[in-house]
């Protein structure tokens, strides 16, 4: 069975319709990765499919583990298993990451009925999955990715999804900004976190990611449609040809 | 309740007569006194309390300079005419005929945050004022009376006094007599004229020389309290070389039937004494519309006498309808210390001026300020804040860090800042941001799960942060919440 099944999405931006009737089918435990130009509507996908005010979805259907997502408000939607990592991660000043976490994590385990954990527990289950991560506490108790380099927010959001565990995860454009070093270090924690029962949608731009991040499929999103599928090979054709080749056609 | 009926009639019948000028005073029989405001009256507050001759001429000094003195008008404030003789100044509790008579006529917003705040139904009922219920302070009634038992006899091994401030006036005259009055004079301002006038209780504490109160003092564990809470007088000395920390207030909202609230909380510190004041004041803010909620008219100051001595105020005020408020320093020792940590929340139809004044006197004197101001609704919230350099304040030092968060689109946030500068070698610092709960920051909490309310507890305490961290542990878990409540509804 499907986790994700997307049909003939439509979404629009203001007044600008963006996604044009998007198709996509994700299993669990695989991955897939969404490659397109600038201003193909790969981030609307993303902020679509979480929910976010502003990107209206103005047609089509989306099925998620068998739920309509589409009805769900964003909060909702992340409690049933959907993980955006964001591309800018956002700084909540004078929140502890620490903090931060635990009232997500609390609020899902309320979402679906399991008793909270305390501050200990908490901490405890935390440091776990921090060390798991290779990360040290330090960050944890710092406000959450205030002052943080382009690579701590990053390895921040792989340790949140790590702590949520959801059931898929988007990764919209997690290369940004990272230098050489920090993209392998990011993409060492996403494959940690590859598992059968989940599945991971990476948004990027650029082929480097998924050398180490091998995806299961590729697609190409331009002007608002998913034009071609493939498999990992695609990507590197992509790195060679660019994406005229789709521009132009749409 | 008879009694009332009685001295109305009674003062009716006097009319203007000179013959019966004090006839009614002197009849002490009577539990309680009329509305209205007249040295009558003021004169029957004080022969209740058989309070000696001076405190009774300072009260009718007030009076007289009450009856003079314009209302304060500088503020940001749009505060309703009030008719101070439609006001009962001495103990006039409601009839229990006129309370709400359980809980099912209460205000179901109330209920729905003391269920919030995990209050027990008893207890709801205390906060609410529903008739029947106990009239003393709440925590004297539901703490069991051995654990405030134990607190007194400590309190007494070190030799601290921790009373009313009614208990002082005749156990501690000489102290009461010294500093009453001392730094916040009676004719300060009006509202602290008109406390002084007609205050009916309050807490008295004085912690002697060397000592260092080994608990944080709260009005809760104050046994025998009556309910005082509109015209409050605090008293709070300390003496050479001694530490208190003291709480005041309570995070559940507390209904009260006295709209106008005028408090003054007077603190000295003598050399290298310290007192840390934390306030959490929710009193009843009114409904959505803006209808009921009190006026809090409150005048705070800490005179900071000795060298090396330090005053610091913490509040976080999310209450009333209106607050005026400015809890100051006076930094009169060399090397003494001022600061004030805020919190004011406003929301709905909401109003508040509140901030600080730190008046620099002595040498190397230092003040810190951080206010945190949330507006949310159509509130309207105004920081205003003095900071003077006297001329013999040499190398004075004040830092002042002054930070406004809006929600929503329809609340103001104003900030009035006044420096004065009379000395070349004094530092002072100001630091000022407005700001927006961004829609990102909620958006990012919303796709982690939190619901909205959860989203904005949760920025707005981390806003608010460097003042909570002030707040002694036991108040600063609920006023964590508080700050939750309070904003509920304000976003979406």
């Amino acid at each position: 069975m499907s986790l994700l099944e997307i049909k003939d999405l439509q979404a629009t931006v203001g007044e600008k319709q963006i996604l044009k009737g998007l198709n996509l089918t994700l299993r669990p435990g695989e991955v897939h990765a969404i490659m397109g130009p600038n201003g193909a509507g790969k981030s609307t996908l993303g902020y679509s499919l979480a929910g976010r005010d502003g990107y209206e979805v103005t047609g089509g259907s989306v099925t998620f583990d068998g739920k309509d997502l589409l009805e769900m408000d964003p909060s909702e939607r992340a409690n049933e298993g959907l993980f955006l990592a964001f591309q800018y991660p956002v700084e909540i000043p004078g929140v502890a990451g620490t903090t931060f976490l635990k009232h997500a994590l609390n609020a899902k385990r309320r979402h679906h009925g399991e008793e909270e954990l305390d501050g200990l527990e908490f901490v405890k289950f935390l440091r776990g999955k921090a060390k798991e991560l290779g990360m040290n506490d330090e960050m944890l108790k710092r406000p959450v990715n205030v002052g943080f380099s382009g690579g701590e927010k990053k390895r921040n959001e792989t340790l949140q999804m790590s702590v949520l565990e959801p059931k898929l995860a988007v990764l919209d454009e997690t290369d940004s900004g990272l230098d050489i070093d920090a993209l392998r270090v990011v993409a060492d924690g996403v494959n940690r976190l590859r598992s059968p029962d989940r599945a991971i949608l990476v948004i990027t731009h650029y082929q480097r990611l998924l050398d180490y991040l091998v995806p299961d499929f590729v697609h190409v999103l331009a002007d608002g449609k998913i034009v071609k599928s493939g498999d990992k090979s695609l990507a590197l054709e992509l790195e060679e040809k660019g994406y005229a080749e789709f521009v132009s056609a749409a | 309740m008879a009694a009332t009926t009685e001295t109305i009639e009674q003062v009716k019948e006097l009319g203007g007569g000179d013959k019966y000028k004090h006839g009614f005073v002197t009849d002490i029989e009577m539990e309680f006194a009329p509305k209205g405001l007249n040295e009558d009256i003021v004169r029957f507050i004080s022969a209740k309390k058989e309070e000696p001759e001076w405190l009774l001429e300072w009260r009718l000094k007030a009076f007289e300079r009450w009856k003079t003195m314009p209302e304060p008008d500088w503020a940001k404030l749009d505060v309703p005419p009030i008719d101070y003789n439609d006001i009962y100044y001495f103990a006039a509790p409601k009839r229990d005929e006129d309370k709400p008579q359980s809980l099912d006529e209460v205000d179901p917003k109330l209920l729905e945050t003391y269920a919030k705040l995990g209050i027990p139904l008893k207890e709801q009922e205390v906060l609410a004022g529903v008739a029947g219920a106990p009239t003393v302070a709440v925590d004297a009634v539901f703490d069991s009376v051995s654990v405030a038992t134990t607190y007194r006899k400590t309190l007494e091994e070190k030799g601290i006094i921790f009373c009313s401030i009614s208990e002082a006036v005749h156990t501690h005259p000489e102290l009461v007599k010294k500093y009453l009055g001392s730094v916040v004079p009676y004719s300060d301002n009006k509202h602290a004229c008109l406390n002084s006038a007609v205050f009916t209780d309050g807490s008295f504490v004085y912690i002697p020389k060397g000592v260092r109160c080994p608990m944080e003092l709260s009005t809760y564990f104050r046994i025998n309290a009556e309910n005082t809470g509109q015209f409050e007088r605090t008293l709070i000395v300390a003496d050479e070389g001694s530490y208190v920390s003291y709480l005041e207030g309570c995070t559940a909202p507390q209904r009260d039937e006295n709209q106008l609230h005028a408090a003054v909380v007077e603190l000295v510190t003598l050399d290298d004494a310290e007192i840390k004041y934390s306030t959490v004041q929710n009193w009843y803010p009114g409904d959505e519309e803006g209808r009921g909620g009190i006026y809090n008219f409150v005048t705070k100051r800490g005179a900071c006498r000795g060298r090396n001595s330090k005053i610091s105020w913490t509040q976080v005020e999310t209450g009333s309808a209106i607050t005026w408020k400015y809890p100051s320093c006076i930094l009169q020792g060399d090397n003494s210390v001022g600061e004030f940590y805020s919190v004011a929340i406003t929301n709905n139809r909401q109003q508040a001026d509140t901030g600080t004044k730190m008046i620099h006197l002595g040498k190397n004197t230092r003040s810190k300020i951080i206010s945190k101001g949330i507006s949310a609704g159509r509130s309207q919230q105004t920081y205003r804040g003095l900071v003077r350099m006297s001329p013999k304040a040499e190398s004075a030092r004040n830092y002042t860090q002054c930070d406004s968060l809006l929600i929503g689109d329809q609340c103001g946030a104003h900030t009035t800042p006044y420096i004065e500068s009379r000395n070349a070698s004094a530092k002072v610092e100001h630091e000022a941001t407005t700001s927006k709960i961004s829609e990102d920051q909620l958006f990012y909490c919303l796709q982690r799960g939190m619901s909205e309310e959860d989203a904005v507890s949760l920025i707005v305490n981390g806003f608010c942060k460097e003042v909570m961290q002030t707040l002694p542990m036991e108040f600063a878990v609920e006023a964590q919440k508080l700050i939750g409540i309070s904003l509920e509804g304000s976003v979406g």
